[in-house]
């Protein structure tokens, strides 16, 4: 463990969510050493998104490693060097390509430590930037947090702002097990906030209530928060809109912390789930399902879901046909303040 | 003393390197008997050899048999390729890592690796890879069944040990159906660029399940599969203890003093089915297994022995007995193990428990409740 902090990484910075991810990682390589990364171009060239710019340089190659171009090979690899202690932090260039390392994060990473009772853990951290809107080309656009979440012994968290973003990567380093961080990459460069570097961790298995409201609980995660962000803001801050509408980040999607979200639901007995992923087995059916089997006595109105459709994400000319907009949820707040049962 | 080594010499089918002809005799080279490596005179270590090779096929029948009795599931049999995973576990030193496909009792037995918990694997236990081995690193991988999966894993630690500037070299096994895999190839891709201390044995035991060798490759050897990622391959007679033991020790030892990485072909025959659920008469002629049983390593390996005064009649005997003791202990010890818990299947899955599951276990609870009471 080095803690020996350049102080002047400790200052406020003002910056965007892939800064804070270089954040992140550069304070993780400096307080301890078997943190690693590696993934495709990662290294002189910083990564295609500069999440990793000046570590090679700073950190030198062997623990900022540019690997072939062979995804299968960065997740086995990294199952390897997890088990042999050291601290993988594998960068997938885009979702899109993350299915080739399926087998080794299901078969393997996942359950390292259950089929070995214990003797062997797989402490990884898998990142990888996702979600559309950046008129990317084709399997550059896709959402599909879902499938990784229905993995037993993996976590995934998705970051919605620069602060959660340095915290929650810190938290998945740190974590014993392997975690799966999902970056919305449409939030990459959008806003620059103020980030404290600290390195301190939040919370994982923690949602984050973003904005306090009664009269209806608007959950969401990554870039979505953006737009729900603004839809709150504008409802709660207009004193004649009647609606105090409470927002709560989910922020990690597997394990989900049902305990937030059922204090808000029994103060607000209102729901709607918003994602930019395809609706069926999504998360947001996880929640619903989670409310009708525990909530529904608490419940004005049907839970409503805000989601992309069932669809291969259309290119990126017709991609705003799919991306989920402010007057979208505005719309299913006002469906949803609406009805009931 | 590896003369193999070349690569471009992998570019035709070579001749496996062998020192142990088909009945024992040492091979004949041009008008006289080739030379045998200098371990091949040391008694202790041959004896030592042929124990675990023998151990190994008792073991083998002793799995086999418990299977068709019901106390252990579907099972792999090793039968035949006992030189390779012997040799395997007797040419890694204590602190190296050994990555098995799933067919390395041998290897696994040599290393330390208890016959009851190789028992508890097979009779659907996790508890059978959660064994401290007596022997080798602490973190000798648990059998891998996805198929070359374990290729990748070998180099990331291989990268480890690389990066932790240790001097342990890494060795991973693997069948000839997982040399078309992915996996195994961007493995070697892997460990030629960054030049990692790790050796793959390719066991080519001819068949994948139902599938011949010429069938899953082109390639005239599996061997030169390597040499296109740069890394020194050999072909060698993988029941010819000898051979095997002198290849694995050379390739181990260039491993751990950093020159790069290794490929062996090894080439064997699954003399028994792929496991116990599997039926090969259903696809390969009875004279080609007749044929592969006259090559077979522990017979061979025996006549040695004998030949070089090391082994009699009498020891055989006596060992045969010791072997028998020692499976009726371990099988002993196996089935005194109580099946775990039900809520046991949550125990391992995360360090940090999701309070969000608490339910789920209490559930289990429940169903067990339900379903065993009365």
């Amino acid at each position: 463990m080095n803690t020996n902090y350049d102080h002047q990484l400790e200052e406020k910075h003002n910056i965007c969510l892939v800064e804070a991810v270089n954040l992140a990682l550069r304070r993780a390589m400096l307080d301890d050493e078997s943190v690693v990364l590696l993934g495709e171009d990662i290294g002189v060239n910083g990564g295609v998104f500069r999440a990793t710019d000046g570590l090679q340089e700073q950190f030198g190659i062997s623990r900022v490693m540019d690997t072939p171009l062979a995804e299968t090979t960065i997740a086995g690899t990294a199952v390897g060097m997890a088990v042999a202690g050291l601290k993988p932090i594998a960068e997938i260039q885009f979702m899109g390509f993350i299915y080739a390392t399926l087998e080794h994060l299901f078969c393997h990473a996942a359950r390292m430590r259950n089929r070995t009772r214990g003797r062997l853990t797989c402490p990884l951290v898998l990142r990888a930037p996702f979600g559309g809107g950046i008129h990317a080309p084709e399997h550059h656009s896709e959402s599909t947090e879902a499938l990784f979440a229905h993995i037993p012994g993996l976590r995934v968290v998705i970051p919605s702002s620069p602060a959660r973003a340095y915290g929650l990567l810190l938290a998945a380093i740190n974590n014993p097990d392997p975690v799966i961080f999902l970056e919305p990459k449409r939030l990459y460069r959008a806003e620059k906030h103020e980030v404290v570097d600290d390195g301190k961790a939040l919370p994982l298995d923690t949602c984050f209530t973003l904005r306090e409201g009664t009269d209806l609980t608007l959950i969401s995660w990554g870039a979505c928060i953006k737009e729900c962000l603004s839809v709150v803001d504008g409802f709660n801050s207009i004193a004649d809109s009647g609606l105090s509408i409470e927002l709560i980040d989910l922020a990690t999607v597997n394990p989900i912390d049902f305990a937030t979200i059922e204090a808000s639901i029994k103060k607000t007995g209102r729901c709607v789930i918003v994602h930019e992923a395809a609706k069926t087995c999504g998360i947001g059916a996880e929640i619903a399902a989670h409310i009708a089997e525990h909530l529904m006595s608490y419940c004005k109105a049907p839970v409503k879901r805000i989601t992309g459709f069932d669809t291969v994400m259309p290119y990126f000319r017709n991609e705003q046909h799919y991306m989920i907009t402010e007057l979208d949820i505005e719309a299913g707040i006002k469906t949803v303040m609406a009805s009931s049962f | 003393m590896l003369h193999n080594l070349s690569p471009h010499l992998l570019t035709n089918v070579s001749t496996p390197l062998q020192y142990l002809s088909a009945n024992g005799d040492v091979v004949i080279e041009g008008n006289s008997v080739k030379e045998l490596p200098e371990f091949a005179r040391d008694k202790e270590l041959m004896v030592q050899a042929y124990r675990w090779m023998s151990l190994t096929r008792a073991f083998d029948q002793k799995a086999v048999a418990l299977q068709r009795t019901g106390i252990i599931g579907t099972y792999p049999s090793s039968l035949g390729q006992e030189a390779i995973s012997v040799a395997c576990g007797m040419a890694l030193e204590r602190d190296d890592v050994f990555v098995p496909y799933y067919r390395d009792h041998g290897g696994y037995l040599v290393r330390g690796h208890s016959m009851e918990h190789l028992f508890l694997y097979w009779g659907g236990d996790e508890r059978g890879s959660a064994y401290k081995p007596n022997e080798g690193s602490g973190f000798d991988m648990p059998i891998c069944v996805p198929i070359a999966t374990q290729a990748s894993h070998a180099v990331g630690i291989a990268s480890a040990l690389k990066i932790q500037q240790k001097k342990q070299a890494v060795l991973c096994t693997l069948g000839d159906g997982a040399s078309s895999k992915g996996d195994f190839l961007e493995a070697l891709n892997l460990a030629g660029s960054w030049q990692l201390p790790v050796v793959f044995v390719i066991n080519n035991n001819q068949w994948a399940i139902s599938v011949p060798r010429h069938i899953q490759s082109g390639a005239p050897t599996l061997a030169q599969k390597g040499s296109a990622a740069g890394i020194p391959s050999i072909q060698v007679d993988g029941n010819d203890f000898i051979a095997m033991y002198e290849v694995l020790n050379e390739a181990l030892e260039r491993a751990r003093k950093r020159k790069g990485p290794m490929l062996v072909e090894a080439i064997s025959y699954r003399l028994s089915d792929h496991t116990t659920a599997d039926d090969a008469s259903r696809y390969r002629p009875q004279e080609e297994v007749d044929e592969a049983w006259s090559k077979e390593p522990s017979k061979r390996f025996q006549h040695y022995i004998h030949q070089q005064g090391f082994w009699d009649e009498k020891a055989e005997v006596c060992w045969q007995d010791d072997c028998q003791t020692q499976l009726v202990k371990a099988v002993a010890a196996y089935q005194s193990f109580e099946a775990e818990q039900p809520e046991a299947m949550f125990d391992h899955l995360y360090e940090n428990w999701p309070t969000c599951m608490d339910d789920q276990v209490i559930a289990c609870g429940e169903k067990y409740l339900r379903n065993h009471s009365g």
